[in-house]
């Protein structure tokens, strides 16, 4: 028997299962590895959320009661790296560029499927076997920074298996970025220049370019620190002459950058939603352009901020405290370029438009707790204690997965043809904002007055505030279940939501929704202004 | 026009008074304990009322427009198509760079204050030597001053402890006595893991790292019993790493040390 295959159609028709069960599939289609990437990033959120519950139990009482204080470790260490590594890394990078890009640039997949798939199925058996490292013989208990010699004298087999994990994780996010540095810049469609392209596509270019420059780095060096663990190396071991302190620069190298790969994908994304629901054109594309290279440039020369208390000298210690504290710069063009936007619009107040705003609100607030934080005076006090929880909270919660929630509620109508309802994903921004703000704006408190981080008992003088913090935990918990009960019910009885349902101009709307499977029926959309809004349909040619 | 100026002058100084006497009135630090204290303090009013003025300022802006820019029922069709303005982008990109360099400068001047700029170097008679490297931890006081007095004492930090060698009185002790308003030079070690010295009430914070010494130097102000905190994640025992820095008056401390005091051995 011989199996002919149409060249044409080897993707995506003959060999690639239909319906649901292609999201369980090897695809190449870029629309179904970003729904893999969401959906997977979703489940790995809920593990790291009910870590967080766990940890906010045990810190609801002055005593370490709750579990046994290596488990604390383990599960805040989990926390961490699930939170960072296999929800917001992956879901703000992968799902939504992996779903948004290739419509951007005009293009019918990524440049190259393949390895995009492969990105994408690295992620659960590396997150399956972070988490069931706990299960073999305790999970890792170093934090997610794995600082040595704690890193080195700890249980063996729980380091390693989380270097391993992230190794893959890393791998996956630099293919991720090389896919899309070479989608945005090979792949447009012919006419469509750079500068006519949505505010996302700049995010994630600069973005990928701070994957591809430093998560290299992180891969040799916790190589390096697997080396001093398994074969009694000493790089970073003092024991045999290793530096410590040589750790802390690598490690911070890559995770500094980082929190850029984890908040420029969300500025990108909040960029795509404000001027939509506002009905007005993004304010000011070319600075926006220009502010996220900076902040990508500036983000590259910023990671010893984590370190003034490691025993840094004084120079080095101003060099950091000016370029940090001058992120703020391009950030905060950014933050008056989107409340411009907003300024004369004719704007929805739906679920989308809310955690966009609740976004630009809390990332405000994290934003200057982060300048004071780049001073170093100021710093030497706070830090490693809940004040620098508070802030990175702040920054990656307040800020990021506020605009992780946004986009779902912006883009489930494209994704599955169908509208999320409105009254319920209210009701979440409600709770999910108190909660956020109940839970983490006390924390601040908490690091001035003497509470270090990483802790499972404290002063009794805490306790009431830790209690607060603890409730605010509870309503962000809960929060997630109106969310999941509308998800569920819109995708089987949610209203039609038509092609268009926000009258949006970006080139993804353009087509049917869901789109079909190469995007467009015929040729791929010309858009040369994606955010023309308030004119005459004429002038937007 | 004249009008909607009025209000936004009103506003805009509304949110500075408010701003100001949060900032003026608000203590949100512990107690002051050290000379480092109200330098940090005034560092940290200074940044609050900053933060206050940008985030109550940002925060009404988005709410105003979310309120007066609302669409109404009957309205249809889009917002005015506004892309840019190259002033006001002129405006936000140079205010924030002149706040951002004179938080930078001011900042410096507080850490000059504390003493951060200072070169470092640990007089120790009985430890030194020229070759060993020490980096920099926060100083407040030249080497001279600690040469002089007997508060040259040596942290060793293990899991889940501290210890405080006093080599000029030959013993160790497992709570750090001072006394007040003298200079007090630490050299600290760790025996393990990375821990970290902070004392909250001092507004100051350490690593303690094996296989390399930092320096640590501060001048207590107030009589009274602070927390020593590790900060710095060092095993399951850590929330627990506590130790005491009890401050006296010079008698109560001469009266500890002499107590202490072992005689010393001459090999």
């Amino acid at each position: 028997m011989t199996i002919s295959i149409d060249p044409q159609k080897t993707n995506n028709e003959s060999l690639q299962p239909k319906g649901w069960l292609r999201y369980f599939s090897f695809s190449l289609d870029h629309k179904v590895i970003g729904i893999q990437y969401l959906v997977c990033g979703f489940l790995f959120y809920l593990i790291g959320g009910t870590l967080a519950s766990a940890i906010r139990i045990e810190l609801a009482s002055p005593m370490s009661d709750f579990m046994p204080r290596d488990v604390y470790n383990q599960v805040l260490t989990l926390h961490g790296t699930i939170m960072i590594f296999l929800w917001i890394v992956p879901v703000v990078n992968g799902a939504f560029g992996n779903y948004l890009i290739p419509f951007y640039v005009g293009a019918r997949d990524m440049a190259f499927p393949r390895l995009n798939a492969v990105a994408f199925w690295l992620i659960p058996p590396s997150g399956l076997m972070l988490v069931a490292s706990y299960f073999v013989d305790g999970a890792a208990q170093a934090g997610w920074t794995a600082y040595p010699p704690l890193s080195i004298t700890t249980p063996q087999s729980g380091q390693i298996i989380w270097i391993l994990s992230v190794l893959l994780l890393g791998g996956s996010s630099i293919f991720g970025g090389i896919n899309f540095i070479a989608t945005i810049i090979k792949l447009r469609r012919p006419g469509l220049k750079l500068m006519q392209l949505p505010m996302y596509c700049w995010a994630m270019l600069g973005t990928s370019l701070l994957v591809v420059l430093s998560t290299p780095v992180l891969a040799g060096t916790l190589i390096l620190l697997s080396f001093d663990i398994i074969a009694n190396t000493g790089f970073f071991n003092p024991v045999l002459g290793g530096n410590v302190v040589v750790y802390q620069h690598l490690f911070w190298f890559y995770s500094h950058p980082a929190v850029y790969i984890m908040v420029l994908p969300a500025f990108g994304l909040v960029s795509e939603i404000l001027p939509v629901h506002a009905r007005k054109p993004l304010f000011g594309y070319t600075t926006m352009v220009f502010s996220i290279m900076g902040i990508v440039v500036l983000g590259l020369v910023v990671w010893a901020h984590h370190m003034f208390t490691s025993g840094t000298p004084p120079w080095m210690r101003l060099f950091f405290t000016i370029a940090t504290a001058f992120i703020a710069v391009p950030t905060g063009i950014k933050f008056f370029n989107w409340v411009a936007t907003l300024w004369g619009g004719k704007i929805s107040i739906n679920s989308a438009m809310l955690f966009s705003c609740g976004f630009i609100i809390n990332f405000v607030f994290g934003g200057i707790t982060g300048v004071a934080l780049a001073q170093v005076p100021f710093d030497i006090h706070v830090h490693d204690t809940y004040f620098v929880v508070a802030h990175f909270h702040y920054i990656v919660y307040g800020g990021t997965v506020f605009i992780i929630f946004s986009s779902i509620y912006h883009w489930f109508p494209k994704v599955t043809g169908k509208m999320l309802n409105e009254k319920l994903g209210i009701l979440h921004f409600i709770i999910t904002f108190i909660g956020f703000n109940l839970c983490f704006a006390p924390q601040h408190w908490l690091g001035l007055n003497g509470m270090p981080r990483r802790v499972a008992e404290y002063d009794p003088q805490f306790q009431l505030v830790n209690q607060i913090s603890s409730l605010g935990a509870l309503l962000m918990a809960l929060s997630t279940i109106p969310f999941l009960i509308n998800v569920f019910l819109s995708v089987r009885n949610g209203k039609d939501a038509g092609d268009n349902p926000w009258n949006a101009l970006t080139p993804e709307w353009l087509t049917s929704s869901p789109p079909p499977v190469e995007n467009w029926e015929g040729e791929a959309p010309l858009v040369e202004e994606p955010y023309g809004y308030g004119k005459e349909i004429s002038e937007r040619t | 026009m004249l009008n909607k100026n009025i209000y936004l002058i009103l506003i805009i100084s509304l949110v500075f008074a408010i701003s100001f006497w949060i900032g003026f009135n608000v203590n949100l630090l512990p107690a002051e304990a050290s000379i480092n204290a109200p330098i940090y303090d005034e560092l940290f009013k200074i940044l609050f009322i900053i933060g206050l003025i940008i985030f109550i300022g940002m925060t009404i802006a988005v709410i105003y427009s979310l309120f007066k820019f609302r669409k109404r029922n009957d309205q249809i069709g889009d917002g005015i198509a506004l892309e840019g303005n190259l002033s006001l982008e002129i405006i936000w990109t140079i205010i924030p760079s002149i706040i951002v360099l004179l938080i930078g400068l001011y900042s410096y001047n507080i850490y000059d204050r504390m003493g951060g700029m200072k070169e470092l170097n640990h007089n120790h008679e009985m430890m030194s030597s020229n070759t060993e490297k020490i980096w920099a931890g926060i100083s407040q006081t030249t080497d001279n001053e600690i040469a002089i007095n007997n508060l040259s004492i040596e942290v060793s930090a293990m899991q889940f402890a501290f210890l405080f060698n006093y080599p000029k009185g030959n013993f160790i002790s497992g709570e750090l006595h001072v006394p007040v308003d003298q200079k007090v030079s630490m050299k600290m070690e760790s025996k393990d893991v990375i821990h970290a010295f902070w004392v909250p009430e001092f507004r100051i914070k350490q690593d303690i790292i094996p296989g390399q010494p930092t320096i640590l130097n501060f001048t207590p102000t107030k009589v009274g019993k602070y927390p020593i905190i590790c900060a710095e994640l060092c095993g399951p025992y850590h929330g627990g790493m506590r130790a005491s820095i009890i401050v006296e008056e010079e008698s109560d401390y001469n009266e500890w040390f002499n107590k202490n005091k072992k005689p010393e051995v001459n090999l």
